[in-house]
């Protein structure tokens, strides 16, 4: 079967790669582009292990075919620190503890990136129901609210941040 | 001269300037936050091919025809492994030469005995060739009618329980204990299959060079997966090298290694190429384990004061066709509480399903839900506050064995759970309280309790004279954080500043760490590491001590402390030696020690060793819809010392949040007619959401335990789901007056 070219954008840089029509947009991160901090959880979209934003949207990427990444500009978790300098989220995480085993880390830092940059000022309901698409199984959830709800915070007050 | 180090009588944390104790945050965390923390699954060798297992629709039978030739064809196929093909093993995978060893299911016949077993591996340049070319097999079957649930045959009584505990056990005449009573309790209560479901499905990259093997996979247990695999596949296990710097997630899953895991290696070694191989979410639900199903019943007898006269538990759990795992559900009533006449026992079934395996609180999980939706029943019965019914039989020593508790502070955990959460004032009868909104509010209360344990590991330390350290242990970190907790404890082991030490772990090549499981290893891994450091400080020590140009010379019986890579004497701090110095002098680069650990058998004889816990949960309740949701959790746990609060509170939040999911989502549905599950996903099997947790607490209840180990480490990782579940189901009745007695409950169960 011939492959297609994509050329996209990722974390701010142009990428391309050579994909079959079937393949997943995470495959295509993880195994053209070498980008493994997104992870496989389920392939069903259930666990957000895999999320992504794609010109500003929250995606599964299991759920989104890699040839659709044409001309988008997707953001990945590697692509969410500034260099060398940790976003705030990332910063939060650590201090409150909100990771434990890490698997879903990655995409429940995507996703609530995703979150702070549509609301900056969200609820804590607002921030569990938004962030109810990502499966945690080790931390019990609660510490991921404090740290998402104190970067949020941080970030309002243009406290020390990731630029 | 040996030299009065003592190391082991003086607790690590006494020392000034201790890592131990402190809420030191993730070692690891950078590489997780950033996404740079290497997975098995992210490995990706040169040449490299994708496998995919074909797994069983049916649940008991065999598979007839398989088409190959279809999965062959299809581009990118490179090859298909079968019964027929497989490379020879050297041991039976259904032999089953200790307890320990489970059968696998590896490819050895065209039997089927569970659905979603292992029936065939198609091995392709990508992946989705590889699942494409196991669709392709198309296999079918004769099959044979699947024997489902606690009911599906004759019950007998399993030869032991858990791991080598008589399956049943009885103090004092319960039957006399019951008739003697005022107030009685009988009571059956169901739990239902589990599944661990770590958000990492099972991996393995396995690439085969000669007789060498080297394989990226999670592991709660490497070295016993090097032993397992070393036998199977006829090798040395030194010739296997397992990379497990990271695992998302075990629960006990990973604890010994999954067939499917094998067959990756199987397919590597037909194809003479590396090879991936990630189970897929759905086949998660049959080879990797589970918690079985159980039914329990609960007699309680009790005075018309609240004093118990007899406890019985009983426990019926089902277990696989082919091997020996029962869950030892009705042990969890051996700790609690005191009454003359306990009487534990378990029967079992064999049914058509994977066997079920070690998942997070084995035993104490399903029988701890069960036991406090009781002791609330009994203290309805007896018209008492459930907590102070709790300490109306508060158990001094332990109820099965009389031994004494080695610690046990399980009163202020009643009693800053109790303050913090706000029991006082709670009414007895249910259906009292509402929200301003109309909610039926109910307070429920669980008390948590798991033993701590100890297996062996041995651990390397190594002092060198630059002023830095190495610790080397082949320890696991599953989340719960191994990496940064053992360094903690190797840092005070050998004085050094956590900055200056090295700490190597999660490889199968440094000293064999155990098994993080039990919730055992940090008490395990850190003795080792304790052990091994104390041997390093102890080697320095007496350099200095047998040397006149040393401020330490004769320091002898008097001994020396070790901190800040430097030696002290005890007697004299003012007198003291850098590392650097004593090692110079002594024309070494570095001195090292090494060290074991396992549990002491004089004081394990001796003492009932136990972490202990109250938790206590408020729900609100929708009157009409009978909609519920937990709003507050307050769990308050002692588990001796501490090593790093913030890991710990995260490993209570995590366990209550499973307690709560036992007693309101987690269920696996068997389809009765095919014996498959109905629910194999994450959106069927419902774990917890974030939109599904309540504001909680988890307070550090402070003990100090002289007989556990020299470090007085008990465990945390498990605890807290024991107590919690319990709390929550009690809650649920506490504001509707409904006793529900089948988990998860169910809004059809309140309405």
């Amino acid at each position: 079967m011939s492959k297609i070219h994509v050329t996209t954008t990722v974390n701010g840089e142009p990428a391309e790669f050579l994909c079959q029509p079937g393949n997943s947009l995470l495959d295509a991160l993880r195994d053209d582009l070498n980008l493994t901090g997104s992870k496989e959880g389920c392939s069903s979209g259930d666990c957000g292990a895999c999320s992504v934003i794609v010109d500003g949207r929250l995606v599964c990427s299991c759920l989104m075919l890699a040839v659709e990444a044409e001309g988008k500009s997707i953001t990945t978790i590697e692509g969410i620190a500034n260099g060398d300098v940790l976003h705030p989220l990332q910063r939060k995480f650590l201090e409150h503890a909100a990771l434990q085993c890490g698997f879903c880390t990655p995409g429940f830092l995507v996703a609530a990136k995703a979150l702070l940059d549509h609301n900056p000022d969200p609820t804590e309901t607002e921030a569990r129901y938004w962030l109810a698409g990502n499966l945690c199984r080790c931390t019990g959830y609660d510490k991921i609210i404090r740290a998402v709800l104190d970067a949020a915070a941080e970030m309002r007050a243009g406290a020390p941040a990731g630029e | 001269m040996t030299p009065d180090i003592s190391l082991s009588q003086v607790p690590a944390h006494a020392r000034h300037g201790s890592s131990i104790g402190r809420p030191l945050t993730r070692r690891e965390g950078v590489l997780k936050v950033t996404g740079v923390a290497r997975y098995a699954a992210d490995n990706h060798p040169a040449g490299m091919l994708y496998a995919v297992l074909a797994a069983s629709r049916i649940a008991r039978g065999r598979v007839t025809c398989l088409d190959v030739p279809a999965a062959m064809a299809h581009p990118g196929v490179v090859a298909v492994m079968t019964p027929a093909n497989r490379p020879a093993l050297a041991l039976d995978p259904d032999a089953k030469l200790h307890p320990f060893m489970f059968r696998l299911d590896l490819l050895q016949s065209d039997a089927v005995r569970y659905a979603n077993q292992p029936i065939a591996v198609v091995i392709a340049e990508t992946l989705e060739a590889a699942t494409e070319g196991a669709a392709l097999l198309a296999p079918r079957y004769e099959a044979l009618p699947a024997r489902v649930g606690l009911d599906a045959g004759e019950s007998f009584v399993p030869p032991v329980v858990g791991v080598g505990h008589p399956a049943e056990q009885l103090v004092g005449d319960v039957e006399a204990g019951l008739a003697s009573a005022a107030r009685r309790v009988d009571a059956t209560y169901e739990t239902p299959a589990q599944y661990h479901n770590a958000m990492e499905p099972h991996a393995v990259v396995a690439a085969w060079d000669g007789d060498s093997l080297s394989l990226d996979m999670p592991s709660q247990g490497m070295a016993m997966a090097q032993a397992r695999l070393a036998g199977l596949l006829g090798i040395a296990p030194e010739n296997i090298m397992i990379r497990s710097p990271f695992l998302g997630g075990g629960f006990g899953s990973k604890g010994l290694i999954a067939g499917p895991q094998v067959l990756g290696i199987l397919a590597a070694r037909l194809v003479g190429r590396p090879v991936k191989l990630v189970l897929r979410r759905e086949q998660m639900y049959g080879p990797v384990g589970h918690r079985p199903p159980t039914r329990q019943r609960l007699r309680i007898g009790a005075g018309a004061d609240g004093t118990l006269t007899a406890l019985a538990h009983h426990a019926l759990i089902t277990t696989s066709t082919f091997d020996d795992f029962f869950e030892p559900a009705a042990d969890a009533s051996h700790t609690l509480y005191a009454s003359p006449a306990i009487a534990t026992s378990h029967t079992a079934v064999r049914i058509d399903t994977g066997t079920p395996m070690f998942m997070r609180a084995p035993g104490e999980a399903t029988g701890s839900i069960a036991l406090e939706s009781a002791i609330d029943e009994a203290a309805l019965a007896c018209r008492m506050d459930p907590l102070a019914f709790r300490l109306k039989n508060y158990a001094e020593v332990e109820p099965i064995s009389g031994k004494p508790f080695s610690s046990k502070a399980l009163r202020a955990c009643y009693a800053q759970g109790a303050d913090r959460f706000g029991w006082a004032g709670r009414p007895l009868a249910p259906r009292q309280m509402r929200d301003a909104a109309g909610m039926l509010v109910g307070w429920g209360m669980g008390t948590a309790t798991f033993p701590a344990l100890m297996f062996q590991a041995e651990a390397r330390a190594v002092i060198r004279r630059n002023g830095g350290g190495v610790v080397e242990i082949g320890a696991h970190d599953m989340g719960q954080g191994a990496w940064t907790a053992l360094a903690q404890i190797a840092a005070d082991a050998v004085g050094l500043g956590i900055e200056q030490l090295e700490f190597r772990s999660g490889t199968s090549d440094l000293p064999d760490g155990g098994i993080a499981g039990g919730s055992a290893h940090t008490a395990t891994a850190g003795m080792a590491i304790h052990a091994a450091g104390g041997e390093a400080v102890a080697r320095l020590a007496e350099l200095a001590m047998d040397d006149a140009r040393s401020p330490l010379f004769g320091a002898g019986n008097a001994g020396v402390v070790a901190r800040d890579g430097r030696l002290f004497r005890r007697d004299d701090e003012s007198r003291s030696e850098s590392y650097a110095d004593i090692l110079t002098r002594a024309g070494l680069a570095q001195v090292e020690g090494r060290g074991k650990s396992g549990g002491d058998p004089a004081a394990q004889t001796a003492y009932a060793m136990h972490a202990h816990g109250a938790v206590f949960a408020e729900v609100k309740v929708d009157p009409d819809l009978g909609q519920l949701r937990v709003t507050r959790l307050v769990g308050a746990f002692a588990a001796g010392r501490i090593i790093n609060p913030r890991m710990v509170r995260s490993q209570y939040y995590g366990g209550m949040i499973w307690g709560m999911a036992f007693a309101l989502h987690e269920e696996a549905v068997t389809d009765r007619r095919s014996g498959r599950m109905l629910n194999a996903n994450l959106a069927d099997y419902h774990i917890p959401v974030n939109a599904d947790v309540p504001e909680m607490e988890a307070l550090l209840v402070e003990e100090h335990d002289p007989h556990v180990n020299a470090l007085g480490i008990k465990g945390v990782g498990e605890i807290a789901i024991t107590g919690t579940g319990g709390a929550v189901a009690n809650a649920v009745w506490h504001a509707t007056g409904m006793r529900a007695r089948r988990f998860p409950i169910r809004i059809d169960d309140l309405v």
